[in-house]
């Protein structure tokens, strides 16, 4: 019978790791599509640079991380969820998010900075991902899983940078999200840290609650847009001198809804696979979240197309906000997506699409030039989607337990009371202030060192024969994609 | 003597011109991709949160070389196939030409324009059917 048993418990650590792993590669496979939507969305001239962003972004990503990022997020993990590592492995986990659905840890991950034993900072151990062996398969996935996600992070800059970045101020860029800022936000809310504390310091609801990582990853990566075009300036003849906007039409539609799909397509790895398991409660989770995502993304395109139809400066349903509402619907319900119910999903995701349009107006009139509407998205509906949680989570109660506490995550409409809430407002002021406020420096010292905006010359010709070497499109083979719109004369 | 036409036409009605044209006996003839506008001035599109005026449309220019005395033909037909009523139809201009050489046999002049079926040929000799 224990032989049984040992079996049964292998094979559900196995099943579990399997999911992550697959789940990890769909993430991968985002980058695809973030490529994909910037490219679509800005001048054919720059192709070659963008690309090249939204590829190396993963490269560089990849060593951070492995260097320091993933110790600094999560080497202290194994610290706060010990005690109930060891139950959970006997087979039965009393704490929904653990990364003990794939196997007992051990003593690796235990070491980080931290005040007053649940006022973690930052995490210490696991550099270089040393000191494992190869058979901690779930630490291995895990760190796959994580990676993929600081990936998606570090690629939203690239949008909202675009088109003026110089190529080693992108470089730096990448580095300082996945070795630093992305890692040390992660490690508050995932990795055992003072924001997911909340609910035993503070008796906030079950702590900073966020599922797959409306706050980790979008609203960091956003912030850190935020802070990158607001430090590059906006691109050359995007405002004329008395303020008015020019629109700089994106040069190939089809691969901005291509890449919208693939995102989407990404997402139910990214929000179904922050279960981290699949067995038996767990199974729950991955089957609520993906209908939630569906349902929000589907939500958040609806209602962005149907505002630009009736509000827009077109009176048409927009291609290319109608796929930002998508996003921004997705986005938004990557927090609370295994929390709530599905018309929750469906609200927050209409809601969602209408904020992505309102913000991308807003961005324009406070002159800050975001060529692919990475900050609407991802900035705003991530905030948006932290806070929802503080309101629609629904008491399910697969989350018992959630964060270390002794109840299910509840929100204001549900009868939680305002405590999620306020957990929920912290983690959002904490990563969006701490986030955008570092990244806003660390842009203008190396604005300083001429090391952020391309040069004037660069930017009007195109950054692919200055920054690469090559261009994205050879003009013998594609002879139409010349446009003849040049806005405000450059 | 000898006269070129630049017909800046529609791009869509491309088809139907060169039909028009083949039907009367005129073949030789060359097209280039031309952005431009007339007294219209272009469009407004979206583009997100703002708009943008494209004041150079894309239009095709069409250039026959002839014989003088082909030319109100010619030019007749090019309208009618050419022609949607809406503003933007296009323009014609008619220049005069120096000389007309064949490369492949050196014929220059009259002799370089014509071969068997096309509109001169057929006036005197109606192609039968």
């Amino acid at each position: 019978m224990e032989e049984l048993q040992a079996n049964v418990d292998s094979l559900t650590v196995s099943a579990n790791i399997l999911w992550v792993l697959i789940a990890g590669f769909l993430v991968f496979f985002m980058q695809a599509g973030f490529a994909l939507v910037e490219c679509g969305f800005t001048r054919a001239k720059n192709v070659a640079h963008t690309m090249m962003m939204n590829m190396m972004v993963f490269c560089i990503g990849a060593i951070g991380y492995w260097i320091c990022g993933f110790a600094f997020q999560f080497g202290a993990v194994n610290y706060t969820y010990a005690e109930t590592a060891i139950s959970a492995t006997q087979g039965s986990p009393t704490w929904a998010f653990s990364p003990i659905t794939m196997g007992a840890w051990g003593d690796s991950l235990t070491t980080g900075l931290r005040f007053a034993e649940q006022w973690g900072i930052i995490g210490l151990s696991g550099f270089f991902l040393q000191g494992l062996q190869l058979s901690a398969a779930g630490i291995f996935a895990f760190f796959l899983f994580q990676m993929v996600f600081m990936d998606t992070a570090a690629t939203i800059p690239t949008g909202s940078g675009a088109e003026r970045l110089k190529f080693m101020g992108f470089v730096l860029m990448g580095f300082w999200v996945s070795m630093f800022i992305y890692p040390l936000v992660g490690n508050w809310v995932w990795g055992g840290g003072w924001l997911a504390n909340l609910g035993r310091t503070l008796g906030l609801g079950n702590g900073a609650v966020d599922f797959a990582g409306s706050g980790v990853v979008h609203t960091t990566g956003g912030a850190v847009g935020l802070a990158i075009a607001m430090v590059l300036g906006p691109r050359l003849g995007r405002f004329n001198d008395d303020g008015s906007p020019n629109a700089i039409p994106g040069h190939n539609i089809p691969m901005g809804v291509l890449g919208t799909i693939i995102l989407f397509f990404g997402w139910f790895g990214f929000n179904p696979g922050s279960a981290l398991g699949i067995q038996g409660a767990f199974i729950n989770l991955v089957s609520l979240a993906a209908i939630n995502t569906l349902l929000a993304g589907a939500a958040g395109g609806m209602s962005a197309m149907v505002y630009m139809w009736l509000v827009g400066p077109g009176k048409k349903p927009d291609p290319s906000m109608s796929v930002n509402g998508i996003l921004a619907g997705l986005v938004a319900i990557t927090a609370p997506c295994a929390f709530v119910e599905p018309w929750a999903a469906v609200l927050i995701g209409l809601i969602g699409g209408v904020i992505v349009c309102l913000a991308a107006f807003a961005l324009e009139k406070a002159k800050i030039d975001d060529p692919v509407g990475a900050v609407p998205v991802h900035f705003f509906n991530g905030i948006w989607g932290v806070i929802a949680v503080g309101l629609f989570a629904a008491g399910n109660p697969d989350t018992a337990a959630w964060n270390g506490m002794d109840q299910a995550v509840t929100g204001l409409f549900y009868g939680g009371g305002v405590g999620q809430l306020i957990a929920q407002l912290f983690e959002a002021v904490a990563i969006a202030g701490v986030v955008f406020v570092a990244s806003y420096v660390f842009f203008k010292v190396l604005n300083g060192f001429g090391l952020l905006r391309s040069e004037a010359s660069a930017e009007v010709i195109g950054l692919d024969i200055p920054e690469m070497g090559a261009k994205g499109y050879w003009e013998g083979a594609h002879p139409n994609l010349r446009s003849m719109y040049s806005p405000g004369g450059k | 003597m000898t006269k070129k036409i630049e017909a800046f036409i529609r791009e869509e009605k491309l088809e139907d011109v060169k039909k028009a044209l083949y039907d009367i006996g005129i073949v030789g003839m060359n097209v280039v991709e031309v952005h431009g506008h007339g007294r219209q001035g272009g469009v407004t599109l979206a583009w997100r949160t703002s708009t943008y005026k494209v004041d150079m449309l894309p239009r095709y220019q069409l250039n026959i070389v002839l014989s003088d005395h082909n030319v109100d033909k010619t030019v007749d037909t090019i309208c009618k196939a050419a022609r949607t009523g809406q503003v933007g139809d296009g323009l014609i201009f008619v220049y005069p030409v120096e000389d007309v050489i064949r490369i492949r046999t050196g014929e220059r002049g009259r002799e370089a324009l014509t071969y068997e079926g096309d509109i001169d040929t057929r006036r005197a000799a109606p192609v039968k059917a």
